[in-house]
C-alpha cells in the first residue's frame, strides 16, 4: 500500500481510526493487471505510471460491480465502473481478455445484468469471461446469471479454458449455500476439478478464479469456502497456481507454497476489514472524497517469481 | 314435519358458522416482529404461539433473506433496505433459519 494512499489524522475528531478506514477504501473500484511472463504472474495498479514488462499473456481482474446498489456508500456505481473501464482502456497493453470475479449484479435483475455488458462494450479487450458470487444467485438460483454469462459451462457455471500455455480455471462457490456455512464447490465440482487438471503437465501455469476466496479470510464474517482444501490439494503438482477472488472488496494477498492467493477490489464499495467493524456492510465516506479512495490494482507475472506483485492505486 | 326439521337444523347450523366466523374475526392474529441489523438477526431466538404471524424488517445497507435450513417450509425473496417479509407459523416446532446471501447469519423460531 503507498503512503499517500492513506490519511494520517482524525480530522473529524470522531474517534475512527480513519488512517485504518480509508486505506481500505483505496482498495475499491479497481481492476488488475495481470501479465504473464515465464510462467509466472505479475499484478500492476491499474493507474500504474511505470513500466510494465511485456509478457506472454495479460489481462485484467474487475470484481464485485454490485449493478444496481443505490445506498449512501456509492449512489453512483454506474459512474465508478465507468471509471475502471476508463482505467482499463489507459493501459499501456491492452487485456487479452478480463475476468469478472463476480456480484457482477446486486439482486440479479436483467437490467441489472444488461448495465454491466452494455458498459462493458467499451473496454479494449476481445473477451470477458464470468463467474457469480452469492448476489447474482438470489432468487432463481443463478438461472437467469447462467443463461446469460455461463455459455459453455458445467454444472453450477464452472469451467476451464487455456490461454497461451495458461490453464485458467474459473469455480462456483456460491451456489447451494447451507445455513451457518461458507462458500463451498461441492462434491461434483470437486470431482470435475480432480479430472480437469489430471493431465496437465505441471509445469504449466495455473489460474483459478472464483468469487468467495478459496482460502480462508475471516470465517466469522463467511469469507472462506469450506472445501476449498480439497480443490488445492489437487493444484498441489503444479509449479505456479495463481487463486483470484472477489467478495471481500478490497485486495489481500497470501503465499503458500506455490500457491499465490489475491483478492481484488470492488467497483462498487469498499467493505471494512476483517473485525474492524460490527459488521461486512458496505463502508459510508464523504462523497467528494470516494473517487479519490477508490483504488486500482493490477497484476504481472514475471520470471523467476511466484508471487503476485500487487500495486494500489487511487481511481480518480 | 321432516321438512320443517331440517329447515330448524340448517337455521341452526348458519347460526353457528355466522358464530364462529365473528369469533374468528374478533380475535387479533398474534404478530412478532424480527430486525435484520449488521448482518444479524434480532432477537436470535424467538418464541412465539402457533398461529403467530412473525415478519422481519431488514435495516441493513445490503440485501439479506430469511430461508429456513430445509430450503422448503419458508423462503423469502431478497429484502433490499427497510423492505419486510412475513410468514405464519401454523405447527409448533423449532425453526432454525439463514440468509442464503450470507449464510452465517442465522436464527430460531420456536413455535409452541
Amino acid at each position: 500500500m503507498a503512503a499517500k494512499d492513506e490519511i494520517l489524522f482524525d480530522h473529524n475528531h470522531d474517534g475512527i481510526d480513519r488512517r485504518g478506514f480509508l486505506k481500505c477504501m483505496a482498495w475499491a473500484g479497481t481492476g488488475a493487471l495481470c501479465v504473464l511472463e515465464g510462467g509466472v504472474l505479475r499484478s500492476y495498479a491499474l493507474g500504474h505510471s511505470g513500466k510494465v514488462a511485456k509478457g506472454e499473456l495479460a489481462f485484467v481482474q474487475i470484481s464485485d460491480s454490485h449493478m444496481g446498489f443505490d445506498k449512501p456508500a456509492n449512489p453512483d456505481v454506474i459512474g465508478t465502473f465507468k471509471a475502471a473501464i476508463d482505467k482499463i482502456n489507459a493501459l499501456p497493453l491492452e487485456p487479452e481478455f478480463i475476468l469478472h470475479t463476480g456480484d457482477v449484479s446486486h439482486l440479479a435483475k436483467p437490467e441489472q445484468f444488461d448495465n454491466v455488458e452494455q458498459i462493458l462494450k467499451s473496454a479494449k479487450t476481445s473477451e470477458v469471461l464470468y463467474v457469480p458470487g452469492e448476489h447474482d444467485f438470489v432468487g432463481d438460483d443463478g438461472k437467469l446469471f447462467l443463461e446469460r454469462f455461463g455459455k459453455g459451462s458445467q454444472g453450477s457455471g464452472w469451467y476451464s479454458f487455456d490461454k497461451k500455455g495458461v490453464h485458467f480455471i474459473g469455480l462456483v462457490n456460491v451456489a447451494s449455500l447451507k445455513a451457518g456455512g461458507l462458500g463451498s464447490l461441492g462434491p461434483e465440482q470437486l470431482e470435475w476439478i480432480e479430472k480437469d487438471v489430471k493431465h496437465l503437465s505441471k509445469s504449466t501455469p495455473v489460474v483459478v478464479f472464483a468469487h468467495i476466496p478459496l482460502w480462508t479470510v475471516y470465517p466469522e464474517w463467511g469469507w472462506g469456502t469450506e472445501d476449498s482444501a480439497q480443490a488445492l490439494g489437487y493444484l498441489k503438482k503444479f509449479g505456479s497456481v495463481t487463486v483470484l477472488n472477489g467478495h471481500i472488496h478490497q485486495t489481500m494477498q497470501k503465499v503458500e507454497g506455490n500457491v499465490t492467493f489475491h483478492t481484488a477490489c470492488s467497483t462498487a464499495f469498499p467493505q471494512p476489514k476483517p473485525g474492524a467493524a460490527p459488521s461486512p456492510g458496505p463502508m459510508k465516506v464523504p462523497a467528494e472524497q470516494l473517487r479519490s479512495l477508490l483504488g486500482v490494482t493490477d497484476v504481472q507475472y514475471k520470471k523467476g517469481q511466484h508471487s503476485l506483485a500487487v500495486t494500489d492505486s487511487p481511481l480518480g | 314435519m321432516k321438512l320443517k326439521w331440517i329447515f330448524r337444523a340448517a337455521l341452526v347450523g348458519l347460526a353457528l358458522v355466522a358464530f364462529s366466523a365473528g369469533a374468528v374475526a374478533g380475535e387479533k392474529t398474534p404478530s412478532k416482529q424480527i430486525t435484520i441489523d449488521n448482518f444479524s438477526f434480532g432477537p436470535q431466538s424467538l418464541i412465539v404461539k402457533t398461529g403467530t404471524e412473525v415478519t422481519w424488517v431488514n435495516h441493513d445497507d445490503i440485501p439479506h433473506t430469511v430461508v429456513s435450513q430445509d430450503l422448503i417450509t419458508f423462503r423469502s425473496r431478497a429484502l433490499d433496505t427497510d423492505e419486510s417479509w412475513s410468514f405464519t407459523f401454523t405447527k409448533p416446532g423449532t425453526y432454525t433459519y439463514f440468509c442464503s446471501i450470507h449464510p452465517k447469519m442465522t436464527a430460531k423460531i420456536i413455535v409452541q
